[in-house]
């Protein structure tokens, strides 16, 4: 028997819909996932399910009925018994998603108050449930003191505090890293499983989707795109944009074909070593180790992953070999020449070598500027007159050359990271880092870079030091990966070696915590 | 709108105020003082006699001039020491941080008085007083954008890209940090607008016959019983051009961070 | 391990270097600043004639502007720690004296209009953000701006017509006890009120759309009880800051509101001061000034970690914004 029913929904915000004529049927005890890129309105439906629109958002016509009542035009104060206590919400981004100011004992209580339901002991109790340690402790701490991964389950806490039959997790770990992902999805299936509540998972992941749902929605523009089965999704895709989402998931993707390398070293890093002064209390200053006596090099013509979770080291690395930081210890050579001993002026010369790629398109590119002002600036800064032309560079990455004459601002997160690429280019480098270039990107638009810096690559020899927390995006592109944890480097060899039969225990455990990963693996080999 | 014609209105006053006014400010008629507001005199007249409106008229030169002098001040100093501090950094940026703490710490007002009671009083100088008391916020908000866009990714990707300080500045660090202090300057035209007519209405502007605003509503204080136009009308006044100029300077704020 | 008694006393000294930066500047600002204060003193108290250099001598050496300029400094600030701040020029009264007199009047007022503004500010931002209807929020929104432009000596004048000539409800000069503080009071608290509505009902809203009150409707709380049980104490947290502001602002406010009401205070002694150019005067009260508005700002400083659990632990804003 069907829990919650969707029928023909349509919700709009303003003029603009962002959800049009969605069906879609829950179940007791199982999970149902609607996978989408953004903009396909996935967070618009979690959002309508639980009655909370934001701001001009309204349903236009259409009906959600939970266990056989209408929930589409129900008042505000018959929302307010629905709301944790028939349908609970695992909200998206567990740093943002709890009350700053409250202790989280103290924020699950009040779901139990606002219920009527007795509180006391059973706070406790919930936060144990929802697999947080030491919950007595816990529930006492404010949120800015847990880990990201004891927030999202105090959130899970609060969500099931009042018993739903019904949760609405949208994208409940998407900021999470993927170590901390597995553990809270494995919950939530168990929790599916052992108490019959049904799951109602947004996630922009189709691999996670398929590892976690029975049943797949697709969305895409407003519009449900295909569902079904998982298995049937993912084995016997019908609509060609699943088949597209499922070619461009890195994690279900093929590697690209790899450029046979030279054997020169391109790039030499020995030891190096970063500590920060940690400000504050005491005389005695305190320092953080960021990075601890790396090694690794870059082959021409090769491109090297630097993988590990957040606060491993690998952005402050790639600021080492830029120069844009000073080394502690160690050393940094392109090419045989030193970058850590260089002055002001050689520094600002090695730059026409090594050019870096930013993560975030939008904070990387002056929003003032037009595009020809972006791409002609490098070459007018180191006065070189026989540089490529804007057309020339905007061709190179596929990017048409009217694009030029537009600003920053009014491009696309895809096509400014292909600006931002263009520009690394106009010096011509030797050597390009890339520091998570794809992770603020959809998973379409990912594939598209990736294929861009692979083709760039073949095509003019160019070097990558790649950086990316996903392992599944750094499989697709290097040649070697280096796995990074506290600052060091716990792991080093060629893709396929670490990837089939990784040393390190902590690299086995990423590479299963990948979703997806090890079951599409037998397909592949 | 409203707000636009109110502006284009006072300023026209400021500049030419015979084409607003037949009569004199200075000069009334003693026979007919304190004459209700009527459509002869449209705001009434005060104890000598003399034309409230056609002194509110004349007046607003003397007000505007007090209230332009004191913005340029404090925008000139203001994002001279803040671009100084925030871009260069080191003892420079120490100094000036601990300048405009301490300036901070000095109540407006009283800094204004202060500065009166050393320079004298005058139009000019109530000016500067109240200038000077805005010096601090307009110091810490370019100090703080300049630094904001200092350390901004793409400015040190342009850095990578082979861009020199001397090409940084202008290029990139002006055109962003300039916007915000100069809405600042257009919000704080309202405040500065009433801080002189406050220093005025304490006495501390011009000698008596000059037709200020603030000193205008103090004439009238000892007529209030009977004569309420006296205070009511040139408050009015006051209080219409610093909504007007909020409101502007709210839209021009709203407009910039859309764009 | 104790970062926040750390931070109270970092606090604490930056507070103290403050107050006497300020003594210092206006220091400076009056010994410094373009002719002989004491000269210019005697002159203008003397009604034209022009004071004999004798006069000038005698007077500067009771006045205690003598000898190099670092010597006088000095035993001003010297005599300023123990709460000596010279004699009048005009009434030839230690300044120490007329504060003493004047502060607990100023004090009474300054207070009263600063809890009025928080109470109304605070009503005038829960109600923008609570009431429903298009209009009423459009109105309530737009009270505050009306508000700030209007002069405050100009609403203390409107007020005392109203109140007092026509309504004949408070007396509308002097007036002691209760009565004869509420329209001074609210004259001061008007602009202040509608600034904190201001600061606040933007705070709140902005808190409103926080996730995390996604998180609380999300379990069934009213409207009511998020704003109340989280919005207020979280909105509360960027918009403290303007309580100092507010305070720098009822202070110099008092001065004109003192005059307009005729009522004796610090701000009736400034203005005579400044008026009269008793330079002793003016010092004694921007610098007692200085020190109550630091006062204020360190306590808003040391509210900051009750109400943000965040900055208790680091020691230091953490939040991002």
């Amino acid at each position: 028997m069907t829990l919650l029913t969707i029928e023909g929904l349509r919700v709009a915000y303003g003029d603009h819909v962002a959800v049009d004529g969605v069906s879609l049927e829950l179940e007791p005890g199982r999970i149902t996932a609607v996978v989408g890129e953004s903009g396909s309105g996935k967070s618009t439906l979690a959002h309508a399910v639980i009655g909370l629109l934001p701001g001009t958002g309204k349903v236009l016509s259409g009906s959600i009925r939970l266990d056989g009542e209408e929930l589409v035009g129900l008042r505000e104060k018959a929302w307010r018994s629905v709301r944790g206590r028939r349908i609970g919400l695992v909200p998206q981004d567990p740093g943002v998603a709890l009350d700053p100011t409250k202790p989280v004992g103290r924020q699950v209580a009040e779901v139990l108050k606002v219920h009527g339901l007795p509180g006391g002991p059973r706070v406790v109790e919930l936060l144990a449930e929802a697999g947080l340690p030491e919950p007595e402790v816990r529930a006492r701490q404010y949120p800015h003191e847990l880990s990201g991964g004891m927030r999202q389950r105090v959130l899970i806490a609060m969500a099931t505090a009042a018993r739903p039959r019904l949760l609405v997790a949208d994208e409940p770990t998407s900021a999470l890293d993927v170590t901390v992902q597995r553990r809270i999805l494995d919950h939530l299936e168990h929790l599916a499983d052992t108490t019959g509540t049904a799951i109602l998972l947004v996630t922009h992941d189709l691999a996670v989707a398929a590892e976690r749902a029975r049943r797949i929605v697709v969305m895409r523009n407003a519009r449900v795109v295909e569902a079904g089965p998982a298995e049937q999704i993912l084995h016997a895709p019908s609509d060609p944009y699943t088949r597209q989402l499922l070619s461009d998931n890195p994690a279900t993707a093929r590697p690209r074909p790899r450029s046979v390398a030279r054997p020169e070293v391109l790039l030499e890093v020995r030891d190096l070593g970063k500590t920060f002064p940690v400000r504050g209390s005491g005389l005695r200053r305190r320092h953080r180790v960021a990075v601890d006596s790396v090694s690794f090099d870059v082959p021409h013509g090769q491109t090297l992953g630097l993988v590990g979770e957040s606060g491993s080291g690998k952005t402050t690395t790639a600021r080492l070999v830029l120069g844009l930081e000073r080394p502690t210890t160690g050393t940094v050579r392109l090419g045989g020449t030193d970058v850590t001993a260089a002055g002001r002026a050689q520094l600002r010369r090695l730059h026409r070598r090594i050019q870096l790629v930013y993560q975030n398109p939008y904070s990387s590119l002056n929003p003032r500027f037009t595009v020809r002002e972006l791409l002609t600036e490098p070459l007018r800064n180191f006065g070189i007159t026989d540089g490529p032309g804007v057309t020339e560079l905007l061709d190179s990455v596929a990017l048409p050359a009217a694009t030029a004459a537009r600003k920053a601002a009014e491009l696309s997160g895809g096509q400014r990271q292909r600006v931002a690429i263009a520009r690394a280019l106009s010096l011509n480098p030797e050597l390009v880092v890339c520091d998570e270039p794809v992770s603020a990107l959809d998973v379409t638009v990912q594939a598209q870079i990736l294929d861009l810096l692979v083709t760039l690559q073949r095509d003019r020899g160019l070097s990558y030091l790649f950086i990316s927390h996903d392992l599944a995006v750094v499989r697709q592109i290097s040649d070697r990966i280096a796995v990074m944890r506290h600052g060091r480097i716990v792991e080093t060899g060629a893709t396929e070696d670490v990837f089939t039969a990784a040393r390190h225990p902590y690299t086995q455990s990423l590479l299963d915590a990948v979703p997806g990963l090890t079951e599409e693996e037998a397909s592949w080999t | 709108m409203v707000s636009v014609l109110v502006l284009v209105l006072v300023i026209g006053w400021a500049v030419t105020p015979g084409l607003f006014t037949g009569r004199d400010p200075i000069d009334g008629n003693i026979g007919e003082k304190f004459q209700a507001p009527s459509p002869h005199h449209l705001f009434g007249t005060d104890q000598l006699g003399r034309d409230v409106y056609a002194r509110v008229v004349h007046g607003a030169a003397l007000s505007l001039q007090a209230a332009l002098i004191a913005i340029v001040l404090a925008l000139a100093a203001g994002a001279v020491l803040g671009l100084v501090a925030g871009y260069f950094g080191g003892w420079l940026d120490v100094v000036v941080t601990r300048m405009v703490e301490v300036l901070l710490s000095i109540p407006p007002v009283l800094l204004s008085l202060l500065v009166l009671s050393a320079l004298g009083f005058g139009t000019v100088n109530v000016a500067v007083a109240v200038g000077l008391t805005s010096v601090a916020a307009f110091t810490r908000l370019m100090r703080a954008e300049v630094v904001r866009v200092r350390t901004a990714v793409y400015v040190e990707a342009a850095v990578l890209c082979g861009a020199r300080w001397w090409q940084v500045l202008p290029k990139y660090v002006l055109p962003a940090a300039i916007g915000p202090v100069l809405a600042l300057a257009a919000l704080d035209f309202g405040l500065v607008v009433l801080g002189v007519s406050s220093l005025s209405f304490l006495g501390y502007g011009q000698p008596p016959p000059a037709p200020e605003w603030g000193s205008l509503v103090s004439d009238g204080r000892n007529y209030l019983g009977f004569a309420w136009w006296l205070t009511t009308l040139p408050g009015l006044t006051v209080m219409a051009v610093v909504l007007a100029a909020n409101r502007i300077s709210r839209v021009l704020e709203r407009e910039r961070s859309h764009a | 391990m104790t970062p926040v008694p750390r931070y109270l006393l970092g606090r604490f000294a930056q507070a103290v270097f403050v107050v006497w930066a300020a003594f210092t500047v206006t220091f400076v600002a009056i010994r410094l600043l373009p002719g002989d204060p004491v000269a210019l003193m005697l002159n203008g108290r003397g009604g034209g004639e022009a004071a004999s250099p004798q006069d000038i001598a005698r007077v500067s050496a009771e006045l205690g502007f003598d000898g190099p300029i670092a010597e006088q400094y000095l035993r001003a600030l010297a005599g300023a720690l123990h709460g000596d701040f010279g004699q009048s020029i005009q009434t030839g009264l230690p300044v120490s004296g007329m504060i003493s007199v004047a502060l607990p009047r100023t004090l009474q007022l300054g207070a009263a209009a600063l809890a009025l503004s928080l109470v109304a500010g605070t009503a005038l931002a829960v109600a923008a953000n609570l009431v429903r209807s298009p209009l009423g929020r459009q109105a309530l929104r737009s009270v505050p701006s009306v508000a700030v432009a209007m002069p405050s000596f100009w609403v203390g004048l409107m007020l005392i017509q109203l109140f007092s000539l026509k309504l004949k409800l408070f007396p509308s000069l002097g007036g002691d006890g209760l009565a004869g503080l509420v329209l001074p009071a609210c004259t001061l608290a008007i602009p202040g009120a509608a600034l904190v509505g201001q600061v606040l009902s933007k705070s709140l809203h902005a808190t409103l759309r926080e996730p995390y009150a996604d998180t609380i409707r999300a379990t069934g709380a009213s409207e009511l009880r998020v704003l109340l049980g989280h919005g207020l104490r979280n909105a509360a947290i960027p918009a403290i800051t303007i309580v100092g502001l507010l305070a720098g602002y009822v202070i110099g406010g008092s001065v004109v509101v003192e005059s307009v009401f005729s009522r004796p205070g610090m701000g009736q002694d400034i203005f005579f001061a400044v008026t009269t150019q008793d330079l002793p005067v003016v010092q004694g009260v921007v610098v007692v000034a200085s020190v109550a508005f630091v006062a204020v700002n360190l306590a808003v400083d040391l509210l900051c970690p009750v109400l943000d659990p965040r900055i208790r632990s680091t020691g230091r804003q953490a939040v991002a914004r």
